[in-house]
């Protein structure tokens, strides 16, 4: 459009050509059936989890152990309860160590040193689980001598910390400088104040870390499968083989049993419901208690 | 906490900042910062956090020491030969892992040309074309498809995917695009094809939140300068936005490879799983991660369990690689620094 033209005072746009203004279109279409196309297959998973899944549900789902091939019904209690075994035991080494990590980069990471730990989450994030599970294998399963829930929480609770440390570290700074000021002005020494004033002021932003991390490692199937390894009845024991949800939907799901498909999908529905309520109800609790921050 | 500084007068109540030409500089006081009683816990707080900041450093260290030491056995049966071998027998022990590095780059491809337009037309969508109170509602939704477990998208795919491939596009395909001989063969649904769609639905929100936020970052000024200089909205975006984003984009992208070519259950599940170089997409396939969760458990013999823990190594050393492209990239852009010098 090298011509704009201004004459006599009055200002005339010139006109945009029908191929410029057709293009426009078109890409506003385009854009728009790329969210279509997106939004497609979110609604097909979770519409099909429902239809497939809801009818299976039940009381026998619920509180019984699988049955061998052949018969109907039997559920997958010891694999719910062993998934919770499994994320409790990630939990107990993992969130105690990503909130430290997250600690260190926001209160006294700001240096080199600092950055590169920043970095090696980040990385640490991009780890393949199954190598993680392979790592897991070598450090814990080769010195117990057989699989164990440990070896899939220790797997776990790797994959969680780097979410945990750079969430943490995102809303302790956050916080304002002042308060920190203030407390030491008051003669407050440094942990007193990063722990009960600066993380307790995060508390809620730090909580959601820790729910985005179990909900990203809780529907994890990969590394459970040479740690945990799975197992047709009940345990609670920290160093046996242990079922786990989303072990038993992809036994069943591979099988070629009408039967156990059924299963899968009910196993799949529940462990999509756990997933979303833990991460629902924890937000729930955090908004309405009397932390409010982030 | 107990110190001179409540026998103050002037610090009590509620005029904070008011004081401040108090000076103390006169008032003769015991240095606090020497002898306050924090000194000791203060020190082991700080080692203790320091040390969980180093626990991070340990753990990414422990898994190459473990990956190295175990696969040792393996590296010295065949050396670099093993990336070249194409043979897959755990019988006479011969193992090349070609054709899992094949699955698994042809798989991630597939994904890949699958996923970035898709992402890259949403995030556009999200940020410049739709009315502000869609915008919250629809990232939320795109970014629901990354909480969906791996095995869920694999039964998924198993049951609705693969019949749909099956049945009516891999014979569309076949007629229409089959003289190219990518999509030649027994229709079966299980395949690279299917292994490659469903990674591209997993990628997806990876690589539009990632462009979303890197659109975000461009100056608004941008936008407008280009509109009036009367530019559509389109070539607002291509010319105002998009190439100013561009280094940040592919960041995204290549994040979005690192997680397509370490994801397991998904194309375990559809692949085909077996081990053969096949030029069409409708053939099965093999991709490294996928062996793993398959022999790993199995693995009878020590040179069989080196070799698989060495195809791990491989995967672990591409997906670091990539990722820290893909950061860099990412940071360069969101970090305010020119983005064309690196792009």
């Amino acid at each position: 459009m090298p011509e704009s033209s201004v004459s006599n005072g009055k200002a005339s746009v010139p006109p945009i050509s029908l191929r410029r203004r057709a293009t426009d279109h078109i890409m506003t279409g385009a854009a728009t059936l790329t969210v279509v196309l997106v939004l497609a297959p979110l609604i097909a998973i979770f519409g099909y989890l429902v239809y497939r899944g809801i009818g299976s549900i039940n009381w026998a789902f619920l509180t019984q152990l699988p049955k061998p091939v052949g018969e109907t019904g039997g559920g997958m209690a010891n694999a719910i309860v062993g998934s919770i075994f499994i994320l409790a035991i990630a939990s107990i080494i993992g969130v105690p160590f990503g909130i430290g990590a997250g600690i260190y980069l926001a209160e006294f990471g700001r240096n080199r040193f600092g950055g590169f730990i920043r970095f090696t989450a980040d990385v640490l994030n991009g780890v393949p689980s199954i190598v993680i599970g392979i790592v897991a294998y070598s450090i814990v399963v080769l010195y117990q001598k057989h699989f164990s829930a440990l070896a899939g929480g220790v797997a776990l609770a790797i994959m969680m910390v780097p979410t945990i440390c750079r969430t943490t570290e995102e809303m302790l700074l956050l916080v304002p400088q002042a308060l920190r000021e203030a407390a030491y002005g008051l003669g407050v020494p440094r942990w007193r104040t990063t722990l009960s004033i600066v993380l307790r002021t995060a508390t809620s932003g730090v909580i959601t870390g820790i729910m985005l991390a179990f909900a990203r490692v809780a529907g994890e199937t990969a590394p459970l499968l040479f740690t945990a390894f799975g197992n047709q009845f009940w345990n609670l024991r920290y160093d046996q083989p242990t079922a786990a949800l989303p072990l038993q939907i992809f036994v069943y799901a591979i099988s070629p049993y009408d039967e156990w498909h059924r299963l899968a999908w009910a196993g799949a529905l529940v462990l999509i419901i756990l997933i979303v309520t833990s991460v629902a109800a924890v937000r729930y609790v955090v908004r309405r208690g009397s932390f409010g921050a982030a | 906490m107990a110190n001179s500084a409540f026998s103050r007068p002037d610090m009590s109540g509620p005029q904070p900042v008011a004081t401040t030409n108090v000076t103390t500089a006169t008032v003769q006081r015991p240095p606090l910062l020497q002898t306050s009683s924090g000194e000791i816990p203060d020190r082991i707080f700080k080692s203790a956090i320091t040390a969980c900041g180093f626990a991070v450093l340990a753990v990414l260290i422990l898994i190459v020491y473990e990956l190295v030491r175990r696969s040792d056995l393996s590296w010295h049966a065949f050396g670099l030969k093993f990336f070249a071998g194409s043979d897959w027998d755990p019988v006479n022990e011969k193992f090349g892992a070609l054709p899992f590095i094949y699955g698994t780059l042809v798989s991630s491809l597939v994904a890949l040309v699958i996923a970035v337009p898709l992402a890259v037309g949403v995030a556009v969508f999200t940020t410049e074309m739709c009315p502000k109170a869609l915008r919250g509602p629809l990232s939320f939704f795109v970014e629901l498809l990354a909480a969906i477990p791996s095995v869920i998208y694999g039964l998924w795919a198993i049951f609705v995917l693969v019949p749909l491939l099956s049945g009516y596009v891999q014979p569309f395909l076949a007629k229409t695009f089959g003289w190219t001989g990518l999509f030649e063969g027994p229709p079966y649904g299980i395949g690279m094809l299917a292994a490659g769609i469903i990674l591209a639905i997993m990628i997806v929100p990876i690589i539009s939140s990632i462009t979303r936020e890197v659109l975000m970052v461009v100056p608004q000024h941008q936008r407008e300068g280009v509109l009036a200089l009367g530019a559509t909205r389109w070539e607002m975006i291509r010319v105002g936005v998009l190439r100013n984003a561009r280094a940040g984009i592919v960041g995204g992208i290549i994040l979005g490879l690192g997680r397509a070519l370490g994801e397991t259950m998904a194309v375990t599940m559809v692949i085909g799983n077996r081990p053969e170089i096949a030029k069409s997409l409708f053939a099965p396939g093999y991709t490294m991660a996928s062996v793993l969760a398959n022999e790993f458990s199995e693995a009878t013999g020590d040179v069989y369990l080196s070799a698989l823990v060495e195809i791990g190594l491989a995967l672990f050393i591409v997906t670091i690689i990539v990722n820290a492209l893909a950061r860099l990239l990412v940071w360069t852009v969101t970090r305010g620094q020119p983005a064309r010098a690196h792009a």
